[in-house]
């Protein structure tokens, strides 16, 4: 007979009315008691199905049973054999669909709270300054160039540096860590956390060269002549808009200038900080996804009075994490479902005043799965809006391929890689969100750490390059 | 070493000039891309138009025009500092300015002469009849004369006031050389205002006009989209698209417009450091 099972341990979280005033982090991470609490509810199947849902199969029932011992160190460290950020996933990851997703307590009561746990044992290992540096592995001589200091750039590095080869990360912007840094904002992820890793992957002995665009200051052709192997981690950084009438009018941003503005350029602190950026009364917030509930919950804390996502499904089909939602709407973020916008319009001076939109109706499920919204005629109003974000998806930045002979991408931008993250150009990898479209930061990952390991093969000469007629492409979305 | 000063001078009241190590951006540059820089941790990202370059020193040079915290900031650097981030070149190159056309006329008002300067360089390299117009608003501020005397055929100068040169705009001195003779492209680069009166006459006249625009920038890799501009009904992003455009298909009032959005922070920004200046301290 099982016993009853004990709850699900609640993750501590700042007050609502304090953490809208604030870019203070929400969650506040479990105490040492709750985690070893809830570590005592794991089932530690010899079987785990959690392992099978995680992309880079963290170790998780062994790590789990180490919180149980109260062993937090070692725990951090058995994660951290096939994940280098385990701080930076326990808090990201949409672990609802991945190990907690499978994990087999979820099907009569809640799953382990694996991601509330990684997070833990993180937290511990670095407030304790017991982060420890693998031994610095024998050189074997061979360079690498890494495109892109995202999650998928610093994992391909971190693996890559531990099997012994000389990595080179280049990073465009001033400050390495991609979308961790002008994505995510400090409330979801501090960015602290962020640089604590960089620093990690540093001790590893990768070298990290920010400032550096590539396509501009150096190009691909420049880099295989220089490096043994070449992994471009780009990531997808150029936003959709809508194009719709009046979109440039003033007040309206993409939501990657709004965040890139308040995360990377800390605009939320000016005038300390120099960059400035502007919050009317009414913001709307155009899209549904985990980046739209990032502007709308930075939007508030910025001071907007009002803060509203319009979408054109329900909150069935919106894509963010529950977790996003729940906290977007906790915070006081208005849901206006089944609508968008059809136009802008605003004042002699350019600045948005109003935005008429139209109604929807759900139909019948679409190649995503999703029931297609149907606008319904006759049903346009408009409303008064301030600012407008525009949130509705990333494409892959063209740069760093412009130009590049015999490299192919698909027709939405993304570069065509195999199961392995092989180009079609030799010597070339590719991965994350550049290769799949704008996903996950552990699917990234797992995407760099795939290729890390096939470029460790080709490097020591276990793999050729796929000959053009046996070259397959592989797991990307169509757009 | 990158990003460091090399030389620095004042070109005209309140307009630097300077001369910075950036050995990756000097090899691969062409006229009429630009650099984003940075001063500090907390500072904000400008963009600034590259007025010239050296392969072999590895240093490209920048002409920047004192209007805000950052620009102020920028001129109190001397040769040895440094700057904390400048990351370029970015922009598609003028391609316009290798070819021949004939007969190209440039014309450049205030520190627009500075990106102007390699665009009308290459037009004659590549063997066009070049009629440069210069323009400020006084003497004072006429700046690369020299410089741009010696890539141009003929070089007229306008001032607002008459003090340098013939008085008036230089669309008074365009329109003069419009009427005389058979152009077959201009170029113009300066403020907004300016560059929109030029299109205004070269459509008259139905003569091809490039412009350079410098909206607000954050990211300049076609990130942000702080950029866009409308360009023959099309939201286009000056950072990747351009800077350069066809100036009879630019949206300039919308340009002008959005160019303001910040205004009163930027205004806020300089006020404090000002302050701070004047207290010797925070």
């Amino acid at each position: 007979m099982a016993k009853e099972r004990p709850p699900r341990q609640k993750m501590p979280e700042r007050p609502v009315e304090e953490r809208i005033k604030t870019f203070e982090e929400v969650a506040l991470g479990y105490t040492e008691e709750q985690a070893v609490l809830e570590a005592q509810r794991c089932l530690q199947c010899p079987r785990p199905m959690c392992v099978e849902g995680c992309p880079v199969r963290v170790p998780i029932p062994q790590f789990i049973a180490l919180v149980r011992e109260k062993k937090f160190i070692e725990a951090a460290r058995k994660i951290k054999e096939a994940n280098v950020f385990p701080a930076i996933c326990g808090r990201v990851c949409p672990q609802e669909n991945q190990c907690e997703g499978s994990c087999v307590l979820g099907k009569r009561y809640e799953p382990v709270a694996i991601g509330r746990l990684e997070r833990f044992v993180a937290d511990y290992e670095r407030a304790q300054n017991a982060v420890e540096i693998p031994p610095t592995p024998e050189p074997t001589g061979k360079k690498v160039a890494i495109v892109g200091s995202g999650p998928s750039g610093l994992a391909c590095a971190g693996e890559l540096a531990k099997k012994g080869h000389k990595v080179t990360v280049y990073e465009a912007f001033h400050k390495p860590g991609g979308v961790l840094v002008y994505g995510i904002p400090e409330f979801r992820l501090p960015k602290s956390i962020v640089e604590a890793e960089v620093e990690y992957v540093k001790k590893l002995g990768v070298e990290i060269l920010t400032d550096h665009i590539i396509g501009k200051t150096i190009t691909i052709p420049e880099l295989r002549e220089e490096y043994d192997a070449v992994y471009l981690a780009t990531g997808a950084g150029l936003p959709k808009f809508l194009g719709i009438p009046g979109e440039n009018l003033k007040g309206v941003y993409s939501a990657n200038e709004f965040l890139t503005r308040a995360n990377l350029m800390k605009a939320y602190r000016f005038p300390e900080y120099d960059t400035p950026i502007k919050v009317g009364r009414r913001v709307a917030v155009i899209g549904a996804g985990n980046v739209a509930m990032d502007a709308a919950r930075t939007a508030l804390r910025l001071g907007a009075e009002e803060v509203t996502i319009v979408y054109r499904r329900t909150e069935h089909e919106c894509p963010a994490r529950k977790e996003e939602l729940e906290h977007a709407k906790e915070e006081g973020v208005k849901m206006l479902m089944l609508t968008s916008p059809i136009r802008l319009m605003g004042d002699d001076f350019y600045n948005v005043e109003w935005m008429e939109c139209i109604q929807y109706k759900l139909g019948e499920p679409d190649e995503s799965g999703r029931r297609r919204p149907i606008p319904l005629e006759g049903s346009e109003f408009s409303i008064r809006v301030d600012t407008v974000i525009i949130a509705i998806g990333q494409t892959p930045n063209p740069t760093v391929q412009e130009g590049v002979e015999g490299l192919e991408t698909h027709s939405w931008g993304g570069i065509v890689v195999d199961e392995d993250g092989k180009t079609t150009l030799e010597g070339v990898w590719a991965g994350g969100d550049v290769a799949t479209g704008a996903a996950t930061v552990i699917r990234a990952m797992g995407a760099g750490k795939k290729a890390a390991e096939d470029i460790d093969r080709y490097l020591r000469g276990e793999t050729k390059w796929p000959e053009k007629e046996h070259w397959e492409p592989y797991g990307c979305k169509t757009h | 070493m990158y990003n460091r000063i090399v030389e620095k001078k004042e070109l005209a009241p309140n307009i630097d000039w300077f001369k910075v190590e950036a050995p990756p951006i000097a090899r691969h540059c062409q006229p009429g891309q630009f650099v984003i820089i940075l001063l500090h941790e907390k500072g904000e990202r400008i963009p600034l138009t590259i007025a010239d370059f050296d392969r072999e020193e590895g240093t490209i040079t920048m002409i920047s025009q004192r209007v805000g915290k950052t620009t102020h900031m920028l001129s109190t650097l001397k040769p040895g500092d440094s700057l904390y981030s400048i990351v370029g070149p970015l922009g598609r190159p003028a391609h316009h300015t290798n070819e021949k056309h004939g007969t190209v006329v440039c014309v450049g008002g205030g520190v627009g002469v500075a990106p102007l300067y390699p665009q009308a360089r290459a037009l004659k390299e590549a063997g066009n009849h070049v009629i440069s117009i210069i323009g400020a608003r006084t003497a004072d501020l006429v700046i690369m004369e020299e410089e741009m005397r010696a890539v141009s055929d003929e070089l007229y100068i306008t001032t607002d006031d008459g003090t340098r040169g013939e008085k008036g705009f230089v669309t008074n001195a365009l329109e003069k050389v419009l009427r005389d003779k058979k152009v077959d492209l201009v170029v113009a680069i300066g403020p907004v205002v300016m560059m929109k009166f030029v299109c205004t006459l070269t459509k008259e006249f139905g003569v091809k006009t490039y412009v350079s625009l410098n909206p607000i920038m954050v990211d300049g890799t076609g990130m942000c989209g702080a950029c866009r501009v409308t360009v023959g009904g099309q939201t286009r992003f000056a950072c990747v698209d351009g800077p350069d455009f066809d100036g009879h298909q630019v949206d300039f009032d919308e340009l002008m417009e959005r160019q303001k959005f910040y205004v009163k922070e930027e205004k806020l920004a300089m006020d404090l450091y000002e302050k701070t200046l004047k207290g010797g301290g925070a």
